[in-house]
């Protein structure tokens, strides 16, 4: 455990104590904020019922955000390591493959959710003008972020996947992307297949990320959702692992 | 591969004085059995094995793509080999990999550090995930920085210091835990000669208190650091012995070069009527002196027989000398492709 702690404290330190952190979280703010500006101004002079996370999660920009943060977030942590042969003397310590692998994912999290943390102060501005009780309600707050959370999850356990088979961050990078640009596909497919009892089109509907995340949105937790999510991540970490030891079977 | 017959170690070589010298306790500190590791189809190390006894410093020598860094990785434990086995302190390097953790400090060619952290903090952090309690760490972190004089630049970002500096961290990290192995690969590489110097004085007075397996292909770090060579070539261990046997068993081939005043002709029928010498060659030196390089026959020692030539004829001479064979003709020599390996 204390090697554990050791090793995410140091990872931390690498996302917060380096300009490019501060870019990368500058840069979601940014999105962010520019989402926002286009919601407000579309709804504006026009009553609307849902609240407005779930709007939020309806713009492209939440995606867009996703799809470039999670490549840029993760594409460091293993490739780095392998280029500048740090790896060698990590791995010779007296650490384990797995906690080298969740030390690295644990820190991306921590910095992908407080990169997100923005996001809440514009729910506040948004309270603030509209004095309706229903915009900023906890419920709703927490799902979403427990959507964030989890799609988060599975999109940075892709990003480490690909950190770990690559030796350039910017193979990482562009393999992270277009795999997670796969997945998102994956769900404009679900969308283009009619529902029916079909095999194929029901696990296609496992990867509906827009339906998923509208209930979450909603504050509506779907548990099928959750443990796909879970299990994607754990899936990518688990491939990870077999990666990073794959040097002692190659 | 026969004129690396003469220098591979004889099998019966290992079994009396020297295993008596390696093993005191029975057992030493590195074992390394029949060790392999292939890539592939490339053998990268083939079929090795070597001990070296606690206290040792041993040089690995040899030219780039020998095996050298392979071989130190699967001593580090960082990969296994495909087979034989490695023990470092009697632990299986793959079965016991904590117990050998905590036994080796170990730095990789290029010597890697995250140049964003500073000094002290690297070392801090390297030594908690050697399993060092927080106490414990800070104590061995100030002490290290003492022993490679670190303490000036101990707040410094790494990526910042000279080569020199940056090589005295990745020192530093090896020593934090108190190793009784040190594993340094290739540790003066690219420094001017002055860090050299000092490098070399660190790990000098490492002896004795660990012992320390060094790669290299420079020689003269050899013949000045270590009490014994292990030459690699191709993959595999062609050598191993302190730098003087070895010079000694090359002695037999050395030539003797005098430099004598006397008319050629006269010089060259006096060499001829010598049986001992087989071969020679006069060529004209600075003034009205020849230079003559006079092949023994095998071992036999020619200067007081020249000495005597001249002296008998009456003719000046003002050079008699043996040439010695460094470790670098010896190195030069084990490592040279054969006629037959040219011609494949």
């Amino acid at each position: 455990m204390n090697v554990f702690l050791t090793l995410l404290r140091r990872e931390l330190a690498s996302f917060f104590l380096s300009l490019s952190g501060y870019v990368i979280i500058a840069a979601i703010t940014l999105l962010i904020g520019l989402s926002f500006v286009v919601l407000i101004t579309g709804i504006a002079g026009q009553p609307f019922t849902a609240p407005v996370t779930e709007m939020f999660y309806s713009t492209f920009y939440f995606w867009l955000i996703l799809l470039l943060a999670s490549p840029v977030i993760t594409m460091r942590l293993f490739a780095l390591e392998r280029a500048s042969g740090t790896f060698e003397t990590l791995m010779t310590t007296l650490v384990s493959d797995l906690q080298v692998v969740t030390a690295k994912f644990a820190a991306a999290i921590i910095f992908y959710l407080v990169a997100w943390l923005p996001l809440l102060g514009c729910l506040f501005i948004v309270q603030h003008f509209t004095d309706q009780g229903g915009t900023l309600d906890a419920g709703t707050v927490g799902g979403m972020y427990l959507g964030i959370f989890l799609i988060g999850c599975v999109f940075l356990s892709l990003g480490c996947l690909a950190s770990a088979i690559s030796q350039s961050q910017m193979t990482a990078a562009m393999i992270s992307f277009v795999l997670g640009v796969s997945l998102f596909s994956l769900a404009y497919l679900a969308k283009a297949v009619p529902d029916s009892a079909h095999w194929q089109s029901q696990v296609l509907a496992c990867f509906d990320l827009f339906d998923q995340m509208h209930d979450f949105a909603r504050g509506a937790v779907d548990t099928r959702a959750v443990i796909f999510y879970l299990s994607a991540t754990f899936l990518f970490l688990f491939l990870t692992v077999r990666v990073v030891e794959s040097r002692r079977w190659k | 591969m026969k004129a690396l017959a003469n220098f591979c170690w004889p099998e019966d070589d290992f079994s009396g004085y020297n295993r008596a010298r390696i093993f005191p306790d029975g057992k030493g500190m590195i074992e390394v059995t029949n060790l392999t590791k292939r890539y592939g189809s490339r053998t990268a190390v083939n079929d090795i094995s070597f001990t070296v006894a606690r206290g040792e410093i041993v040089g690995l020598l040899g030219p780039n793509g020998a095996g050298k860094s392979t071989t130190m990785r699967m001593l580090s434990g960082f990969m296994p080999g495909t087979s034989g086995t490695v023990r470092v302190a009697g632990f299986d390097v793959f079965h016991d990999a904590d117990e050998v953790r905590r036994r080796i400090g170990y730095m990789p060619e290029n010597n890697p550090l995250y140049p964003e952290m500073r000094v002290r903090e690297y070392l801090k952090f390297r030594a908690r995930l050697k399993g060092l309690g927080w106490k414990k760490s800070r104590d061995r972190v100030a002490t290290v920085m003492q022993q490679c004089s670190l303490t000036d630049v101990s707040g410094r970002v790494i990526g910042q210091l000279s080569k020199g500096y940056k090589q005295r961290v990745g020192l530093a990290d090896a020593l934090v835990h108190e190793p009784e192995l040190i594993i340094l690969d290739e540790p003066t590489i690219g420094l001017d000669p002055h860090q050299i110097r000092s490098v070399r004085t660190l790990i000098k007075s490492l002896a004795g208190k660990h012992t320390v397996l060094i790669s290299t292909h420079i020689l003269p770090e050899v013949e000045m650091m270590c009490g014994r060579v292990l030459i690699m070539f191709g993959g595999r261990v062609l050598a191993s012995d302190t730098p003087e046997n070895l010079q000694r068993r090359m002695a037999g081939g050395s030539q003797v070069i005098a430099e004598i005043a006397a008319p050629e002709s006269v010089l060259r029928a006096a060499w001829e009527l010598l049986p001992e010498v087989v071969q020679f060659d006069v060529s004209p030196a600075e003034g009205d002196y020849l230079r003559c390089a006079l092949t023994p026959r095998d071992g036999f020692d020619l200067r007081p027989l020249v000495a005597k030539v001249a002296h008998d004829h009456g003719w000046p001479v003002r050079e008699l000398t043996r040439t010695r064979h460094s470790l670098e003709d010896i190195y030069v020599q084990v490592t040279k492709p054969t006629q037959e390996e040219e011609n494949e």
